[in-house]
């Protein structure tokens, strides 16, 4: 029998203490149960993966309310459309933020949220949900999908960007678009609905010279915006990509005073996203609460910052490189959310032949 | 009193039990729930059965079987003669190596993904082959994630198998190649097939890799059973598809079963040697897989080193921050933290029902009902890795909200998650080697007066003991990398290092695709050691080395 080497002694002494030490049994559920006796009433807010807001913010609400706000955020928002769904009849949480104008007719079929009861700030009638009207869902958010482009690489070439939809099908522009797909990616997805709002029965046919003219689609927006665009990571070879009206914010390097990208205006598609009461919670009135919360005006002015999105209220102030760099357009394509409801799949099916070919 | 054949039945039931349990409760109940849900959506069987027969399903299935045995064939082809330098010869540096061809299967496959496609697009160093966006890249992608399971899984069988019947055919005049096809492959084809098997689930199901390297032009059972439930709320097709994967999974493990089934051979920790001539070909390879393993890699760890279009460390010092505006809710290093306490309890799980499962498979059957019983319990931990993640992940939401599995909300619901993963790879680095261990040796011993425990410890333990610290590794770094049930199930205050990357990857600014970077690197690093620390264990006292 040999003895054991020191260095494979120590290796198993490093193992044990990371094995003996490192596991989630032990750690407590609860961190917050035990003070002064009185636990304070929990509410569960069930969001997707994009939801953020600052932990003081978080801890205010907390402390004025009385209420215990426990945040539970996965998938995107047709995952979480699809978690509403499956579990309604036991709902994972009291109200749910993150369903947005695409997904909100499905959700409201199947009869997930509750009526609403909350006074909407000014400012938000703009972005009720049609059909809806604010009964059951309060509008939080907006943002508009658009094309962005890398306006250095156009300067450099002495080549104007182009402008709107049509535009991209111009042969000066050849091989230069990357988009995320339709089928996989929500940007992807609302880039097809503003092509249906802009050409209605035609759009196949904008698709086929949009593909004719060598746009290039890819799986997700991070593949687009990392993988192939001029001004995303490194190594990037096509100049305009599908992205957002507040993308341009991010693009100003250090010490400049001009964004290197651009979203064009005329090519937006608006996207909202609301929140809810969802029923069967076992904390309505706290749900209330949460949503009065996300629509007050402290909430509205970290979302920008948190949320990469535009606020809904009236009168709160931007952050400056918003103010300065991510222009929201006038008049951004829509369709009714009905329509989009009844003819998705169908548009879906005819978009997914056009792009295998 | 009980009948010899009752009571042995009886036996393993008790065996049986607990893994048993586990598997229903954290896999049946909840695809169960999830199918049933999707059958009730609709007119129930007919129009599930519309959606078997529909031309796209047909195609996409087709596609699925065809990249899937293209990634395994490919991944066996370079992994066996892996397998043979690093477990079998003193090649220098073989440990490292090892550790190293685990690393991509646990890095993100978004991250993977851009960078393949740097390499294959247009004007990208490797743009003349023309992949960009083909069939081939993904089944290149495949194994790139893929090929460590076969290195892993056969490199452990190999290792503790007796090199003397080799010696013997050599010095019977036998040529390498002959002693390879007649004495080694027949030895080792039970774990092959393990591995083989084990890949081709692994891609089948693959649904990052397929979208991003086929330019989301190409739709797999997995993709399209996601596309399916998310995006067209067509949860009564999905359902229907999630039957098919089953069925064919199921008929799938089942003749990997009767390929398996193959005489004990001997068994002895065999000293690697010194790397012959003969071993050329093997060692080549060995280099070409590592160099292709190395490229992507490499041009993350590139990548994360830039800063502005300058070389810089600032997206590592960036790890211990929220990220740019707060993209964050914990720093990258508080969810690695998170990630290797996942790991570690996702790992004690897995091998502790992997361990029983491999027991309760390999012992030697009395009767055809128990053969029968052993053969398709064997099958039955395979299936989690046939099924879609996102089929469980619903099911999880469905199926677990009552005592006493209410766990929805629990902590420990995403290390089982993990370990349902996890524990195919356990199982079928055990069984191949359990399989092989002449039962008369038990019997010997167990003439001898040693009972049943003392017989395990004597026989089974000392050459079991390297497989389990291999397949407890592999359980770790399945862990780590794990994504798809992970993204449904994490909880904010505990996100995983995959989530935070994915998070990051998902906003725009160069400083989150920075820290995106260096996170993976340093997901990747901890992998590679926590491997070579694994690889270093050994119990003294059984005298394996």
């Amino acid at each position: 029998m040999k003895s054991i080497p020191s260095s494979r002694g120590a290796a198993f002494l490093l193992i044990a203490a990371l094995f003996s030490g490192c596991s989630l049994i032990g750690t407590s559920e609860e961190q917050s149960a035990s003070d002064g006796g009185s636990t304070p009433e929990q509410v569960v807010l069930v969001t997707h993966e994009s939801f953020s807001l600052p932990k003081p913010l978080v801890r205010q609400f907390e402390t004025e309310s009385g209420l215990d706000l426990e945040i539970r955020s996965s998938g995107d928002a047709g995952a979480l459309t699809t978690k509403l769904a499956v579990t309604r009849d036991d709902p994972t949480g009291d109200l749910a933020f993150g369903v947005d104008n695409t997904f909100a007719s499905r959700a409201l079929e199947e009869g997930v949220f509750d009526t609403l009861d909350v006074d909407l700030p000014a400012g938000s009638g703009d972005y009720l949900l049609p059909g809806d009207d604010g009964e059951r869902l309060a509008p939080v958010d907006n943002a508009h999908v658009c094309v962005n482009v890398d306006t250095t690489w156009f300067e450099e070439r002495d080549l104007a960007p182009p402008e709107s939809l049509d535009d991209l099908t111009d042969p000066a522009y050849e091989g230069l678009f990357v988009t995320p797909s339709a089928l996989s990616s929500s940007p992807g997805l609302a880039f097809l609905l503003s092509t249906v709002a802009a050409y209605g029965e035609d759009w196949p046919s904008y698709w086929e010279d949009l593909l004719a003219n060598d746009a290039l689609v890819v799986d997700g927006w991070t593949d687009a915006y990392y993988g192939d665009f001029t001004q995303g990571g490194e190594g990037g070879d096509r100049p305009i990509v599908l992205s957002y009206d507040s993308s341009p914010a991010f693009t100003v390097a250090k010490g400049s005073q001009e964004s290197a990208t651009q979203a064009l205006l005329d090519t937006c598609y608006r996207q909202v996203e609301y929140a809810g009461v969802l029923e069967g919670a076992a904390n309505p009135e706290g749900a209330r609460e949460v949503v009065e919360f996300l629509l007050s005006e402290d909430v509205q002015a970290e979302l920008p910052d948190s949320m990469y999105v535009f606020p809904v209220r009236d009168g709160v102030a931007l952050p400056d490189d918003w103010a300065r760099y991510a222009e929201q357009p006038e008049d951004p394509y829509a369709l009714d959310p009905a329509q989009v409801a009844a003819e998705r799949d169908g548009w879906l099916a005819e978009w997914r032949d056009l792009v295998t070919g | 009193m009980l009948s010899p054949s009752l009571g042995r039945l009886l036996g393993l039931a008790a065996l049986a039990a607990l893994p048993v349990l586990a598997l229903t409760a954290f896999f049946v109940l909840p695809v169960a729930a999830m199918l049933s849900e999707g059958l009730a959506d609709g007119v129930g069987a007919g129009g599930a059965l519309e959606v078997l027969g529909r031309d796209r399903t047909h195609d996409v299935v087709l596609f699925t079987l065809v990249t899937a045995a293209a990634g395994t064939l490919l991944s066996v082809v370079l992994g066996l003669p892996a397998a043979h330098v690093l477990h079998r010869t003193r090649l220098p540096l073989r440990t490292p190596v090892r550790a190293a061809l685990l690393v991509p299967f646990v890095l993100p496959t978004v991250v993977v993904g851009v960078a393949f496609r740097q390499l294959l697009r247009e004007g990208g160093p490797l743009g003349f082959l023309g992949l960009d966006g083909t069939p081939a890249a993904i089944v290149l992608g495949l194994v790139f994630f893929n090929v460590a399971v076969v290195i892993r899984v056969v490199g452990s069988a190999w290792e503790s198998l007796d090199p003397r019947s080799a010696q013997a055919a050599a010095t019977l005049g036998a040529s390498p190649a002959t002693v390879f096809r007649t004495v080694t492959l027949p030895a080792l084809l039970p774990a092959v097939v393990s591995a083989a098997t084990v890949v081709f689930l692994f891609c089948a199901t693959a649904f990052g890799i397929v979208l991003t390297l086929g330019g989301s032009r190409y739709a797999t059972v997995e993709t399209e059973i996601y596309l399916l439930t998310v995006t067209l709320f067509d949860l009564q097709g999905a359902a229907a598809l999630s039957l098919l994967q089953l069925v064919v999974v199921g008929v799938l493990l089942l003749a990997a079963r009767r390929a398996r089934a193959v005489a004990p051979s001997a068994r002895a920790h065999a000293r690697p040697r010194r790397p012959t001539r003969a071993d050329t070909l093997p060692v080549a390879t060995t280099l070409l897989l590592l160099l292709y393993v190395a490229v992507p890699v490499a041009a993350l760890v590139t990548g994360s080193l830039r800063v502005d279009g300058r070389w810089s460390l600032g997206n590592y010092a960036a790890l211990t921050t929220t990220g740019d505006r707060q993209t964050l809710l914990v720093p990258v290093t508080e969810a690695l933290i998170n990630s290797l306490r996942t790991a570690v309890d996702a790992t004690w799980m897995a091998v502790g029902v992997g361990l029983l499962v491999a027991l309760v498979v390999t012992r030697r059957s009395r009767s055809a009902t128990e053969r029968r019983v052993r053969g398709a319990l064997d099958g039955f931990f395979m299936l989690p890795l046939g099924v879609s993640a996102v089929t469980l992940g619903f099911g999880f939401l469905i199926a677990l909200d009552q005592p006493p599995l209410d766990l929805r909300d629990s902590r420990l619901l995403v290390p089982v998650a993990q370990a349902l993963v996890a524990l195919p790879l356990v199982v079928r680095t055990l069984v191949p080697v359990l399989a092989s261990i002449d039962d008369r040796q038990r019997q010997a011993a167990a003439s001898l007066g040693a009972g049943p425990l003392r017989t395990l410890a004597t026989v089974d333990v000392p050459v079991l003991w390297r497989p389990l610290l291999a397949g407890a590794g592999f359980a770790f770094a399945a862990s780590l990398g794990e994504f798809g049930a992970t993204s449904f199930l994490a909880r904010d205050d505990a996100p995983t290092m995959p989530v935070v990357i994915f998070r990051l990857l998902g906003q725009p600014g160069q400083m989150n695709y920075g820290m995106a970077l260096a996170a993976s690197v340093v997901l990747a690093a901890t992998t590679a050691l926590v491997m070579l620390l694994v690889e270093r264990l050994r119990v003294p006292s059984l005298g394996t080395f």
